[in-house]
């Protein structure tokens, strides 16, 4: 089979027969379980981010990925060390910075750290990329993702650190939900707020480490906000949302895959254009139900005979 | 003076024409960077320079793909995306997610852009996405240094000319307008103003590097100073002096590229200036909260 699947690797529009054909490949096959684990982890992860509005602070910790990888492959270590090192020491810095700013910090000063750190994370990312010569054509994978070469201990990786995240997860779920919905309340209610976001912090960094090893650090934000931006237009029930939004993440992270082994283009367009076109779709979706309801509940008599 | 252009001594610097353009585009670029990053992180949009710097790739790329001058596709992607974020902005209130979501899409097709044009064109060659993402200082000629220059003290006109206005506007919306002041018409300009400027700094430091040259001094400047014009002052100098710090550093340690010298130098001076604010104000008043400032400790009590 694999030699009729490598004498023939176009599209014939049959599905079984190229879908076969697809999984014929060992790394084809790799990739997808990656891609479910990472889809998965990110969904769940990525909804909790969006519900407690640290989208810029996500983007800053999956781009802290960045360095950390560069900085492993110059050192000679493996990629996958330097990204989970990096992200986690981002969280934590990301975390202990607002409390180390003392009273005179405000919003804006807040902002401006953030974006700082992660300026500087891709300024040094570069260094170690120019540091460690003849790299450079690398930097593209590093950025932009690749899911070619992913080997069985990678997947093996990959899944262990998302078990542990989706257990955390499940354990902390509701106060942590609490927390991120009504942090006042929940703090009267006492629910240890601080220390739970210090510990959300750093699972999304755990998390942008996972996704950066798919998607290139530049587009983790891709599946971390949009599935759960479209799910929680969708609907305000938290489980059925997040539910959606595991869903979403894997059927853009399929489809991005099949498509990107069929084409020549890179797999992060497939991803990013498949999340956004759902997300625009849930959009309108929202809005002309919105209409309907508003006309079917309002019986004008102009609007009626119209 | 011929004999000494092969030297690399800092006595030399000026000497080679590279250093000479690098130092004009470098100059102008920071002190509109300090200028705007100064009201940028002022109304808290940081985030949006973060969307913009993506925007900023994908257009260069998109110009490249095209076949016409990178600087068209910059200038004009992120002059466009700075209005809409601005035209959108007062309505959608700020939305974090929905400027996240259009950016990874942005950035999406700017990685289609970069490989139609490393593997459609034949004039193109696998680094120019580095390029763009990470800045040339040092590859600037005269031209275009001299246009850089020339455009970056332009804005820096135009932000003194709406400075006062938007400087009122930024501090007290409400106030502002009650006094007849275009509130609204100040803030989409601005974001116009903030996309040139992203584009001006993306051929200095690169498009991803770029939120660090608008960010850092602007941040040390608000935390060393509380008035506006002395912050400004600040934010610029620091603006420019670590872009000066940065290139000599790069041109004395050749490994070291510029972008990268120039980030460090502004990371290290909102590091002393975050230190040197937090020592003094524990030392003046030391453990008083601040109630107008620390909304995240008074929440709780005032529910």
């Amino acid at each position: 089979m694999i030699v009729a699947a490598a004498a023939d690797a176009g599209l014939s529009w049959n599905l079984v027969r190229d879908v076969r054909q697809m999984f014929a490949y060992p790394f084809m096959v790799n990739a997808f379980r990656a891609g479910t684990v990472v889809a998965v982890t990110a969904g769940a992860t990525g909804w909790f981010m969006v519900l407690r509005r640290q989208t810029f602070a996500g983007h800053t910790l999956a781009v802290a990925g960045f360095p950390g990888a560069a900085g492993a492959v110059w050192l000679g270590l493996g990629a996958t060390y330097g990204y989970f090192a990096f992200c986690l020491a981002a969280a934590f810095l990301i975390a202990a910075i607002p409390t180390a700013g003392g009273a005179a910090a405000g919003r804006a000063a807040e902002s401006a750290t953030v974006g700082t750190v992660q300026a500087f994370a891709l300024a040094c990312g570069f260094l170690f990329v120019n540091l460690y010569k003849g790299f450079l054509g690398g930097v593209n994978a590093l950025l932009f993702g690749s899911f070619l070469g992913i080997t069985d201990g990678m997947v093996l990786t990959l899944t262990a650190v998302a078990v542990a995240i989706l257990a955390v997860l499940a354990l902390f779920g509701r106060p942590l939900l609490f927390a991120s919905l009504d942090p006042a309340v929940a703090t009267a209610a006492g629910v240890p707020v601080r220390a739970l976001s210090v510990a959300f912090l750093i699972l999304l960094g755990s998390t942008a480490a996972e996704v950066s090893q798919i998607t290139g650090t530049l587009l983790v934000f891709t599946l971390l906000v949009i599935p759960a931006a479209t799910a929680q237009i969708l609907t305000t029930r938290p489980a059925l949302s997040l539910a959606l939004t595991v869903l979403f993440g894997l059927l853009v992270t399929w489809a991005g895959l099949t498509v990107a082994y069929y084409s020549p283009y890179p797999i992060g367009f497939f991803i990013t254009s498949f999340s956004f076109s759902l997300y625009l779709l849930a959009r309108l979706a929202v809005h002309a139900h919105d209409l309907l309801d508003r006309t079917a509940r309002t019986p004008h008599p102009a609007r009626a005979s119209a | 003076m011929t004999a000494e252009t092969a030297d690399t001594g800092l006595t030399a610097m000026f000497d080679h024409p590279f250093m000479q353009h690098a130092f004009l585009a470098g100059t102008g670029i920071a002190m509109a960077a300090g200028l705007v990053g100064y009201f940028l992180v002022l109304r808290a949009q940081v985030f949006t320079a973060d969307a913009l710097s993506h925007v900023a790739f994908t257009g260069a790329l998109a110009a490249l793909t095209t076949g016409i001058d990178a600087r068209i596709g910059l200038f004009a992607a992120t002059i466009t995306v700075g209005f809409a974020l601005g035209v959108l902005g007062p309505r959608g209130h700020a939305d974090d997610v929905v400027i996240g979501s259009v950016f990874a899409w942005v950035l999406g097709l700017g990685v289609l852009f970069l490989t139609l044009y490393t593997t459609h064109r034949s004039t193109g060659n696998g680094t120019v996405g580095v390029t763009v993402l990470f800045g040339s200082i040092f590859g600037l000629d005269a031209s275009h240094a001299w246009e850089a220059a020339v455009l970056a003290a332009l804005l820096c006109l135009a932000v003194i000319v709406i400075g006062r206005p938007l400087l009122f506007a930024s501090l007290d919306a409400a106030v502002a307008a009650g006094r007849g002041v275009p509130v609204r018409l100040l803030g989409v300009g601005f974001l116009g103003l903030v996309g040139a400027t992203a584009a001006e700094a993306t051929q200095a430091v690169g498009a991803l590097l770029l939120l660090g040259l608008l960010a850092a001094p602007a941040g040390a400047a608000h935390r060393l100073a509380t008035r506006p014009y002395r912050g400004m002052g600040i934010s610029t100098a620091v603006a420019v002096a670590v872009t000066w710090a940065g290139l000599t550093t790069s041109y004395l340690a050749p490994r070291i590229p510029p972008s990268f010298a120039i980030l460090a130098f502004a990371t290290a001076s909102y590091a002393v200036a975050l230190t040197v604010t937090t020592r003094t104000a524990t030392a003046i008043h030391p453990p008083v909260q601040s109630p107008a400032t620390s909304t995240a400790q008074r929440s709780p009590t005032s529910s």
